[in-house]
């Protein structure tokens, strides 16, 4: 595991930085091109996992331990609302036998 | 240094089937294999707990619920309805945008210094659960009603409503 880390050693900051910003947005682009709800909220969970890495490299860049605590609490909560929305998917199905999200512009009534 | 950028290029090219792969199944299985090379990516910078905690909760937890949904949600409807041409333009537009903003933004920054680990066991579970246990308890607690909550809701709203009783 030290042989693996050693190799890490002249990646700099900045490339984790825009490696997290190509992945966020190409989270971005999947929620915006995309009309299947399941889909989107694949591309959620890319996002959430892009910032999650991109805390874990500052984390270890500052040396500091937090950074991975808030990612494993981000975790915790993608997990919660993974539940939720799928679920809320499987009622949306059974209520109008579709996943496209342009059934649900009633709801801004 | 080299394994970076492979596995980063890796992370983009799987990350780009997931959006624009036609079938949702598809879909999933590109998302398991993006969030594989985000383990990678953990192991890379020695933090062992989350690549395990995402191998296990990302991997093996939220994508089976994926696949699971998908599998009480019939498919049989071969073509997906697709949004209108310059919509897609549209939401490609905006998303390089965001990317292009925050990459020049970073140009102003000028050269950063290498990611070093300093603290080799800064990320092994011994060291993160005396943070975990000392500095953040209450939230940890706290996210433990946030799980059984999400629990209880997703129960609540996944059960079929009974027919409505005379009130």
């Amino acid at each position: 595991m030290e042989s693996l880390t050693n190799t890490m050693h002249a990646v700099p900051l900045n490339h984790y930085i825009l490696l997290s910003t190509i992945i966020f947005a190409i989270g971005v682009m999947g929620v915006l091109i995309r009309r299947n709800a399941i889909v989107i909220f694949m591309s959620v969970e890319l996002m959430l996992n892009s910032v999650n890495l991109l805390l874990t490299a500052f984390s270890v860049y500052r040396g500091d331990a937090t950074g991975q605590v808030f990612v494993f609490f981000i975790m915790a909560l993608a997990a919660a609302e993974v539940a939720v929305g799928l679920a809320i998917i499987v009622m949306i199905y059974r209520n109008t036998n579709s996943i496209d999200i342009n059934v649900l512009n009633r709801l801004k009534w | 240094m080299s394994t970076f950028y492979f596995i980063a290029f890796l992370s983009i090219f799987f990350s780009i089937l997931v959006i624009s792969a036609k079938n949702p199944v598809h879909s999933i299985l590109y998302l398991i294999l993006t969030f594989f090379t985000f383990t990678i990516h953990y192991i890379l910078l020695n933090a062992q707990f989350l690549a395990i905690v995402n191998f296990i909760v990302y991997m093996g937890a939220i994508l089976v619920l994926f696949l699971y949904t998908l599998m009480l949600i019939n498919l049989n409807k071969e073509s997906e309805p697709v949004k209108p041409f310059m919509v897609k333009i549209a939401g490609v537009f905006g998303g390089g945008i965001l990317a292009v903003a925050v990459a020049s933004s970073l140009k102003l920054i000028g050269a950063s210094n290498p990611v070093l680990l300093q603290n080799p066991d800064l990320g092994l579970v011994k060291n993160l659960g005396k943070v975990l246990f000392n500095e953040f308890l209450l939230p940890f607690e706290i996210s433990s009603v946030l799980l059984l909550s999400a629990m209880v809701g997703a129960v609540l709203l996944a059960t079929k409503e009974k027919e409505p009783k005379a009130a």
